[in-house]
């Protein structure tokens, strides 16, 4: 009996559904899987922020093409095998137009067999240089490069002719991936690795390794880590006393990593995206009322802003873009679309997309930061 | 050289004095039920994080240290009242596994309440390195030392010198008999799991300054508390912290010396080594089985 009259409330409830569904346009869907919890929640927690934020904006301003955006989520929780099957959910049962997502470069990696093989726009929202690099058909990327900060970290050290240079990194995929550009790109620009120490990314003391790095006569110490770890690092080069310039990644702008390390991060110099120093941009800069914007929104809403949320917001507004210009969400014409992206201001950097780059940021996009009284300054 | 040894060992040993403080609370829970309780790690990470959350809510850091540690003491109450109390009958094995659901839903609860961010506590007396021979140490490693020994002497004196510690000893080694000669065991059990709790949030305060503190702080903590609690012999107050401090001074030489990639497999095999020679720890009781 009871079960009679669930069965007659979902009917009718479907039935309502659909007749609401009937009446209005289909909406454009969007789908996406993102690590919003797990060791990548950092990333994936802005990003998902970000994509129901900007959804609902657009479409309280009437949508795309007049039709509404719907947003499919999935939480991977950074497992690549949970990114798998969830891509294959949007693809398959989801039937969505365009994905955005994949928080980590172990999660885009595992989809885009998938992806390819379907011929679905996908812009991933993680790291590496390996997304787009041989350029895949239906891939695209909004974030920086490992490889880009990489360039950043070695420009600096070359202008203050420091080339003797002590790596620390975590175990993690960012980590070792950061960890492998390091190591490729030193020789070019005439920098000799002197010591190369990992840790565990939950470690809570990296003294061992860095009493290890002091003898080596290292005369800077780069640190490619993500979460808590790179601020443990920070803290216990300034418990042991030792002097020498440190350089962290793009993957610690944020307040976070300021807060943790206190004192010690004085002096820290790393690559950032601009969004963490928009105020400091000349006024006249194209990029500053862009990120002035997100950064207001995103802060009246959630609190602190990061860069990674930025990069759901570049690729949100590069697909809409897009299927503005597509004249809809047809797949084929909304990649093409995609990868004529140019001269798109997003908030990582001005996007110039072509069919041998489909990512379309140049090195200009990171700016060298400074802690400086517990604040970020750009390094000119 | 010798300087570099030096700073190993004075790492090891703050790192070691954490999972010592850690291991530690394990032994009162299985002491009292042979109860391995999993959801330690999160008593742990519970203290740090209310303290965080006390803290920016205006309290002086003393203040919300206690009452931190007063509000995880509820929490371990009352995980023992609603969770492991309608268990009474089952086995060990069950009851671990009840525990071990605690800690995840301990962990989503803060995840919930307080976020994904990580959060420090500063320091007790600032964080000016103490330097000796050319090794350093954080003052803050001076507290989790010193306090790990008062609490050492502490638990060891409750266990052996109370009537109360005593009670809680008879209802490990038999309930049924415990409970005939006028031992209440059910408030035996849940006097356990509050102080134990109160001793993993306080645990927790201490090393947060050092190491920081997220809703996952305690699966690494337990995993590695509990590491240092079997090396030395479970249920043993002493051993948890010998064993605590063995394998952190093994895990930064192994760093230090070897290799930085490969130090905590150096730790782990060292464990693997006590339980195939050792079973019951280095310290622990050898136990007969009665048949």
């Amino acid at each position: 009996m009871k079960d009679r009259v669930w069965s007659n409330i979902l009917v009718s409830a479907l039935l309502l559904a659909g007749a609401q569904l009937a009446g209005a346009a289909e909406p454009i869907k969007i789908g996406s899987f993102l690590a919003v919890t797990g060791p990548a929640s950092f990333l994936g927690d802005p990003e998902l922020k970000t994509l129901q934020m900007y959804v609902e904006d657009i479409n309280a301003r009437g949508g795309v093409k007049g039709r509404k955006l719907e947003l499919l989520h999935y939480d991977t929780g950074g497992n690549a095998k949970d990114a798998v099957s969830f891509s294959k959910r949007l693809i398959k049962n989801d039937n969505v137009d365009i994905i955005i997502g994949g928080t980590t470069t172990g999660d885009t990696m595992a989809v885009i067999p998938d992806v390819e093989k379907e011929g679905i726009p996908f812009i991933s929202l993680a790291g590496a240089v390996e997304i787009v690099e041989p350029v895949k058909k239906w891939v695209f990327k909004t974030p920086h490069t490992d490889r880009m900060a990489v360039a950043k970290i070695y420009e600096d050290l070359r202008k203050r002719g420091l080339t003797k240079v002590a790596l620390i990194t975590g175990d993690g995929g960012f980590d070792k991936s950061g960890r492998q550009q390091l190591l490729d790109l030193a020789p070019q620009y005439g920098i000799a690795i002197v010591a190369d120490e990992s840790y565990g990314n939950k470690d809570t003391d990296m003294t061992a390794q860095l009493t290890k790095i002091r003898p080596s006569g290292a005369q800077a110490i780069v640190n490619f880590g993500l979460g808590q770890a790179p601020a443990i690092v920070t803290k216990n080069m300034k418990q042991l006393g030792i002097d020498l310039p440190l350089y962290q990644s793009h993957g610690v702008a944020s307040k976070t990593f300021i807060d943790l390390a206190g004192e010690a991060a004085e002096g820290v110099r790393l690559p950032a995206a601009v969004l963490v120093v928009a105020e400091q941009l000349p006024g006249a800069d194209p990029q500053k009322p862009i990120l002035l914007d997100y950064k207001k929104r995103f802060e009246a809403k959630y609190g602190p802003v990061s860069t990674f949320g930025g990069h759901a917001y570049d690729g949100l507004m590069i697909a809409v873009a897009a299927i503005e210009r597509a004249g809809g969400p047809d797949k084929a014409k909304v990649r093409d679309e995609i990868e004529k992206t140019r001269g798109f201001i997003g908030t990582a950097g001005v996007f110039n997309m072509s069919p041998t780059d489909h990512m379309g940021l140049s090195l200009d996009a990171f700016k060298m930061v400074e802690i400086r009284g517990g604040a970020w300054k750009i390094v000119e | 050289m010798p300087e570099q040894l030096l700073q190993f060992l004075a790492t090891g040993v703050t790192v070691g004095s954490i999972y010592a403080l850690v291991g530690l609370g394990f032994a009162l829970i299985y002491n009292a039920s042979d109860v391995v309780n999993f959801a330690q790690g999160e008593f742990v990470m519970l203290g740090a994080m209310t303290t965080v959350a006390l803290l920016n809510a205006g309290l002086p850091l003393a203040l919300a240290g206690v009452v931190a540690t007063l509000l995880t003491a509820l929490v371990g109450l009352l995980l023992e009242r609603f969770a492991i109390e309608p268990a009474a009958g089952a086995s060990v094995v069950s009851t671990i596994i009840i525990t071990i659901g605690a800690a995840i839903f301990l962990r989503g609860v803060v995840l919930l309440l307080w976020g994904k961010g990580f959060h420090a506590l500063p320091p007790f007396t600032g964080d000016a390195p103490i330097q000796f021979w050319g090794a350093t140490l954080l003052p803050q490693s001076l507290w989790v030392l010193g306090i790990t020994a008062l609490l050492v002497v502490l638990v060891r004196a409750f266990f052996n010198h109370t009537l109360l510690g005593k009670a809680l000893l008879a209802c490990s080694f038999n309930r049924n008999a415990a409970q005939l000669v006028g031992i209440n065991v059910r408030v035996m059990l849940r006097l356990a799991y509050a102080l134990s709790a109160a001793l993993g949030a306080l645990a927790g305060i201490l090393v947060a300054p050092i190491t920081f503190t997220s809703y996952e702080a305690g699966v690494m903590l337990g995993l590695k508390g509990f590491s240092a609690a079997i090396v030395g012999g479970i249920g043993n107050p002493m051993g948890a912290v010998a064993g605590g401090l063995l394998l952190g001074v093994l895990e930064s030489l192994g760093a230090g010396l070897i290799s930085s990639g490969y130090k905590d497999a150096i730790a782990f095999l060292f464990v693997l080594m006590v339980l195939f020679f050792e079973p019951t720890g280095l310290f622990g009781h050898k136990t007969a089985e009665r048949v």
